[in-house]
């Protein structure tokens, strides 16, 4: 009998620990579902500090990821961070809690272009928090001309030194703008183009990565990565001679938003988040931390030269003009499922 | 000539076996050589140094993990271990045509690809509306675990002379007293053993908890998994090399005591 | 005295005992697997999710060669992971079961730590050896036998040499079992008999330890089957397997009645493998 006694006992030991660092009232602990280049836990604990409240981070890595996890039950967040357009799909699955905006102050103070968002005009579930493109980094010293087409990413000359997102909607985005498309286009022979394309380029690819590709980069392991702006401005500062190119053709603009889960348990808490994350101050520090443009207006003049001067941060006004925003595409994003497995498995 | 045949044969093996033992702590020991490494970049060796051992104390969401995997751990092989104690002396006391069907269903989750049984277990919780969480991940644990402490008291069960409780019954003790006081002491060294077993099994898993955590209920695989996924190299060797030395010293220790028990009999 | 009252209140007590691990083993086991087995034959949902009308057409999705692709070339890694397992795993046992008892304590023990490590550390050990700039590479370079490194990581053979480290001891556990029960003096008599160690070791040595071949094959074989991390990891997303596939189409493209499907397709393939085992006589592998 005594392996149960002392396994009970243990249980009980760390089931008490658990219980006297959580406040009976569970609303000492907020739960964030935030992408996984979105960790910053220094600049959570100003407001750890303020509140007396616990941050636990969990992470995702791609908006279907996200939905999946929401989807099948995982519910008890209190905030995350979908991308502008699985706002929408979030919106209609009825995921999504309203949001009190009075008490969301700093949320007045949206960069222009990031206000009133065709998804969700009037802020009534989600706020911009981050915003940024999609396009090339690549290693200056390796690729002598610098690259200004998608086609860079179907060069044979570097075979497996090329890495993609491992994003579905990324990776069509990319390949139809350079045929030429929409990125949200629902036609079928487009999109078998497209897939047609991303086959013929599979051997080229060393793997697609939404998650180290700055590493691959750094390292060498890659000389061109398919990727988002914050993370190759994590790689040039590890190696001076990567660089950072929105292809000609055209890119996506995105805009992660902030939200708050239907089944989230502590709304006010989470709305009281959401307004530390858009303060201007705390703002500019994640801006700077985390090499991603902020959505607030006023933190762009706070944060350090060197970051608001990077194009791979702050998009330049002259490239706004190529951009295109995804949105969702319906029923047709079954297509896009299928081109997608297929692409992965042959 | 048999006799340098046989040397030669010996010495080939010998290699053979040498080569495969390379093979499999290689790996491992470059992992932990270098934690070691000053450089960020595992490319170059820079020095030695601690900072990564350093880094991976200051990482509040790795201790958040650990946490979480014993609560689990402990909580899941408790309940394993007392379902699959009764289970293992009720089959044995079943006549035995009973005996092999459900001999077959209890030794299932030991074979079954833990992918399914994470899927099944995940959209089992969806339709019956349990969210993911802390529960979910050591129900999942308890459910796998159940086999494995089965098996092991099983099979120490078979051995045990049968006439021993019986003739504690025989003088008078009720069929739960003898079992008390004759039958569970001698099972006592299986029990623990398994129950070691399930605890071991339920800290390491992955897949199963992978498909049905939820939030707050990060376990240490899913932390390394995630590490592994962001490509923060240097944490993750010294976190690995922490990892394998804890294995290597509790099957030391497992070895220990199963030696100080052989030698004591 | 043992007469039939005392039968029957132990065949109760059974009942009793056998109830708890029954119910949670039932509602938390079989009635999952059932709901696999349900949602298998529904549709999905406009973006993801389940719709409870009744179709085959997952099934017979699953019949597309662009899935029977999947199934094909994981049935082709499992099974060339379980040959590599046996051909290296097969000398190791033979070696530490004919060693001096001391020696094989330590013998064992060395196969088993790599055994009890998490198996992600594992998987990632050799994530830093394949790289670019990994281990094997600056090895390969060092003796001059490249002047660039090879791309091994992130490739089917990467795949299968994390499979083989994965399961290696699997195999050489029951390997060790069977060739320990071998009787020497059959092999001494065997050699005497046939000219070369080839003949002894295909006439005599295997057939006389095929139980132990059988165990270790299937204790490889059938994990490699629906492995997941070692593909996810070692694979770099760009080819399927099918425990990859399962988790591409529940937490990626969220068509949960097709995952259910393939789910139950592997589930059969064990089975028949399992069947196929049992037929051919072998032992229990537990």
């Amino acid at each position: 009998m005594m392996p149960f006694s002392i396994m009970a006992f243990l249980c009980a030991a760390i089931l008490a620990c658990q219980a006297s660092s959580d406040d009976p009232a569970r609303g000492r602990t907020l739960y964030y579902f935030t992408w996984s280049d979105y960790v910053g836990p220094e600049l959570l604990e100003s407001f750890e500090r303020q509140t007396g409240v616990k941050v636990v981070v969990d992470t995702f890595s791609s908006n279907e990821e996200l939905l999946a996890k929401l989807q099948s039950g995982a519910s008890g967040y209190d905030v995350t961070v979908p991308s502008d357009f699985m706002v929408s799909v979030m919106m209609q699955q009825g995921l999504l809690a309203e949001l009190d905006l009075a008490k969301i102050p700093n949320a007045k103070l949206l960069a222009d272009g990031l206000q009133h968002l065709p998804v969700d005009p009037d802020h009534r579930y989600s706020v911009p928090y981050l915003w940024g493109t999609v396009g090339i980094g690549y290693d200056s010293s390796v690729i002598r001309t610098p690259p200004d087409s998608w086609a860079a990413l179907w060069d044979e000359r570097y075979k497996g030194k090329i890495s993609m997102l491992n994003d579905q909607r990324e990776v069509f985005g990319a390949v139809l703008r350079s045929l030429g498309q929409s990125m949200n286009t629902r036609d079928p022979a487009v999109i078998a183009q497209a897939k047609a394309r991303l086959l013929e380029q599979k051997p080229l690819v060393k793997t697609y990565t939404s998650d180290h590709f700055d590493h691959l980069l750094a390292s060498g392991e890659v000389v061109l990565a398919h990727g988002w702006g914050g993370p190759v401005a994590r790689a040039m500062a590890l190696k001076p001679s990567i660089k950072y190119v929105v292809p000609k053709e055209g890119a996506t603009i995105w805009a992660d938003c902030l939200v708050i889960p239907k089944t989230s348990r502590n709304k006010t808490l989470a709305l009281q988040f959401i307004n530390y994350l858009l303060d201007r101050e705390v703002a500019a520090r994640t801006s700077e931390r985390l090499l991603f443009a902020s959505a607030n207006r006023e933190a762009r003049n706070l944060v350090r030269a060197d970051v608001r001067d990077n194009p791979a941060v702050y998009p330049p006004d002259a490239v706004l003009g190529r951009l295109e925003w995804m949105s969702d595409v319906g029923e047709a994003i079954r297509l896009y499922d299928r081109a997608w497995t297929e692409l992965k498995m042959k | 000539m048999t006799g340098q045949a046989n040397d030669v044969r010996r010495r080939w093996l010998l290699a053979a076996s040498l080569g495969n033992l390379a093979f499999l702590y290689a790996p491992i020991v470059v992992l932990i050589a270098f934690s070691f490494n000053a450089a960020r970049l595992a490319a170059s060796w820079q020095g030695f140094s601690l900072r990564w051992y350093e880094a991976l104390t200051r990482d509040h969401a790795l201790m958040v993990a650990l946490q979480n995997s014993l609560l689990i751990a402990v909580a899941s092989t408790a309940i394993a271990t007392l379902l699959g104690v009764s289970a293992a002396v009720g089959l044995e006391r079943l006549p035995q045509r009973s005996r092999a069907a459900l001999d077959g269903a209890f030794l299932l989750p030991l074979v079954m690809p833990e992918v399914m049984m994470g899927v099944a277990l995940l959209l089992f919780f969806v339709l019956i509306k349990l969210p993911l969480g802390l529960l979910t991940v050591t129900i999942g644990h308890a459910a796998f675990n159940v086999p494995v402490v089965l098996v092991i008291v099983r099979a120490r069960l078979r051995k045990l002379d049968p006439s021993l409780e019986e003739a504690a019954r025989d003088l008078g003790a009720t069929p739960w007293r003898a079992f008390r006081r004759v039958t569970l002491p001698l099972l006592g060294p299986a029990i623990v053993g398994a129950s070691v077993l399930a605890f071991t099994v339920s800290l390491d898993d992955f897949v199963v908890t992978f498909f049905t955590a939820g939030p707050g209920a990060t376990t240490l695989p899913l932390k390394v998994y995630s590490m592994i996924k962001t490509g923060i190299s240097p944490e993750i060797n010294a976190l690995s090399a922490i990892l394998v030395l804890a294995s290597m010293g509790l099957v030391a220790l497992s070895l220990a005591i199963q030696q100080r028990q052989r030698l004591s009999q | 005295m043992t007469g039939r009252p005392v039968h029957h209140t132990i065949a109760r007590q059974s009942a009793w005992l056998l109830a708890p691990a029954l119910v949670w083993m039932g509602v938390f086991f079989l009635l999952p697997l059932l709901v696999v087995f349900l949602i298998s034959f529904a549709s999905r949902g406009a973006y993801g999710g389940v719709e409870w009308t009744f179709t085959l057409a997952n099934y017979r999705d699953l019949a597309d060669p662009l899935y029977l692709y999947v199934y094909a070339r994981s049935f082709g890694l499992a099974l060339a992971t379980t040959a590599f397992c046996l051909c290296l795993g097969f000398p190791l046992a033979y070696y530490i079961a004919k060693a001096p008892a001391r020696w094989q304590g330590i013998w064992l023990a060395l196969v088993l730590i790599p055994f009890w490590t998490n198996f992600l550390v594992r998987t990632y050990a050799w994530i830093n050896v394949l790289r670019a700039d990994g281990l094997l590479n600056a090895l390969l370079m060092a003796l001059g036998i490249i002047s660039e490194p090879i791309d091994i990581l992130y490739s089917d053979l990467a795949v299968l040499i994390g499979l083989v480290y994965g399961y290696l001891p699997f195999m050489v556990l029951p390997l060790y079992a069977a060739i320990e029960r071998l009787d020497d003096s059959l092999v001494d008599a065997a050699r005497d008999l046939y000219a070369s160690g080839w003949a002894v070791l295909t006439r005599v040595i295997v057939p006389l330890t095929k139980p132990g071949i059988v165990a270790g094959c299937l204790l490889v074989f059938i994990p490699s089957l629906g492995a997941y991390i070692t593909p996810d990891l070692l694979g770099g997303a760009r080819s399927m397997m099918i425990g990859t596939f399962i988790q591409h189409e529940y937490l990626v493209v969220r068509d949960w009645p097709l995952g259910s499907a393939a789910s139950f397709v592997l589930m059969a393939m064990v089975v028949a493998g399992l069947w196929g085992y049992q037929r051919a006589g072998g032992e229990r592998p537990l």
